[in-house]
């Protein structure tokens, strides 16, 4: 028989798509982890220790490219995905009953990845940039806990970032048990258990992660 | 037949044949009573139609029964319309209410086109079959039965993935038009028997690639073929197909190095 292509077979792409996402959700739960050092509550010095581990520590700062390439990857295999499935119905119904066989959000996958996405870059210029590519944090003028401060002074971008995380809660409610179900990983007794932890991470990251301007703005972790 | 006394307005798909644009016509089905299968409602139309020297509404129909999988109508945005476990010959009239309007569509894929009005051509999923969908026997006397003992449970599963009738429903109402579900079925059902496992790994390999030279879209678990399935085929065999592949692309590379 002939070789099969297993990158650019459907099969092959749908479980990249599962894996990357699975990654990116482990990112998630980390950066939600050093993040919430902010709630200690102590002027940011907790926090700032764990900014300090992760922006030097060589394991992460590998592991950092690796999540580039799994952002991209996913983002890539999305555009592919999307661009081949309008191809495969040229001409649609014109009425499509949707709500009555699936829900909303695992049909707007893709304009909910692009609200992330979107998120994403205004969040890496707030941030990332910032420590990476100018001297504000190494030199000492500023810690990432003022930075996170000042940036969170602006109420227009606290609601950017809490509208954002609404994005990323109902992508990953319908992405997290997805992400299993392409790997083949369709059990009669654990599924129901995958689908429980998906809706618990789904809402409880994004809230945590939308806490964090609302309570910075409004002085309350200070 | 006995007639009643629902009037309704049907806006219905209508297409010369494949290379020709199609549009929607509006026709009334008038005295239609509610216990009429949709398609017996159809026969009434066209019979009118007929009378009148207009042509008929071409649509696809055989065992009227719910076993054959040849209606495929897209109604009122789902395929098979609106009840559940169903196809479109065993859904009554008595689902709708007099003075309805309701729109038939065909089945949308590009890898199911059009051959007139509401009749598909749905030969793609027959080579998809042609490519691994069978096993291998020894020609001579049968055997004597049951003489390959099969674990109930497996038994139970490839005889719910065996129940697939190949209607395409899953393909109509998918948003990415993906057939995963049609074939993981037919992958299941036999990669779950004794019989099937010398083909095992050339199957799931050669079925889903031909999958994908069809034109079929790509499955993001949306759950909508389950839903709408009539046999209702579970998305678990999609998983164990998901599995299959993968193990199969192993053991490939194993083989031929």
């Amino acid at each position: 028989m002939t070789k099969s292509g297993f990158v650019t077979s459907s099969i092959g792409k749908k479980i990249l798509m599962g894996i990357t996402g699975l990654f990116l959700i482990s990112f998630l739960l980390i950066h939600c982890f050093i993040n919430a050092l902010i709630f200690f509550n102590d002027g940011g010095e907790t926090f700032n220790k764990g900014a300090e581990f992760m922006g030097t520590n060589w394991l992460i700062r590998a592991m950092e490219i690796v999540l580039f390439i799994g952002i991209f990857a996913h983002i890539f295999l999305a555009l592919k995905l999307t661009i081949d499935n309008r191809k495969a119905r040229p001409v649609g119904y014109m009425v499509v009953n949707g709500s009555a066989n699936s829900t909303w959000y695992s049909r707007w996958m893709g304009l909910l990845g692009t609200l992330i996405l979107m998120f994403l870059v205004i969040h890496l210029k707030h941030f990332w940039v910032v420590s990476r590519f100018t001297d504000e944090i190494t030199s000492g003028k500023e810690t990432m806990f003022d930075e996170m401060r000042e940036v969170f002074e602006n109420p227009i971008v606290v609601a950017v970032y809490c509208l954002s995380m609404v994005s990323l809660a109902y992508h990953l409610l319908h992405g997290f048990q997805s992400s299993f179900q392409s790997l083949g990983l369709n059990h009669k007794k654990y599924t129901p258990i995958i689908k429980s932890i998906g809706i618990i991470f789904a809402i409880l990251i994004p809230l945590i992660f939308a806490s964090m301007p609302i309570v910075m703005h409004f002085g309350i972790i200070k | 037949m006995s007639h009643g006394n629902m009037n309704l307005t049907l806006k219905v798909w209508k297409q010369k044949n494949k290379d020709t644009k199609g549009r929607f016509e509006t026709y009334h089905a008038k005295g239609i009573s509610p216990d009429m299968s949709f398609l017996e409602m159809f026969d009434v139309v066209n019979e009118q139609l007929i009378t009148e020297n207009k042509e008929p509404i071409a649509f696809d129909h055989d065992c009227r029964e719910g076993i054959c999988g040849a209606c495929s109508m897209y109604i009122n945005g789902r395929p098979h319309g609106p009840k559940g476990g169903v196809t479109t010959c065993q859904l009554h009239m008595r689902s709708f209410k007099s003075g309805d309007t309701i729109v038939v569509e065909p089945w949308r894929s590009a890898a199911f086109p059009v051959i007139k009005d509401l009749a598909v051509d749905r030969s793609s999923f027959d080579r998809i079959i042609a490519a691994g969908g069978f096993v291998n026997v020894n020609t001579g006397n049968a055997k004597d039965a049951n003489n390959i003992l099969i674990n109930k449970d497996h038994a139970d599963e490839a005889f719910n993935a065996a129940a697939c009738i190949g209607c395409g429903a899953c393909v109509a109402a998918c948003k990415n038009s993906s057939a995963m579900l049609f074939v993981s079925a037919k992958v299941s059902q036999l990669a779950l028997l004794p019989q099937g496992q010398i083909e095992r790994e050339d199957r799931v390999l050669n079925m889903v690639k031909q999958m994908d030279e069809e034109g079929f879209g790509n499955c993001t678990n949306i759950g909508a073929c389950e839903a709408e399935c009539p046999k209702s085929i579970s998305l678990e065999n999609i998983a164990r197909m998901n599995r299959e592949y993968s193990s199969a692309i192993l053991a490939q590379n194993k083989l031929h190095h």
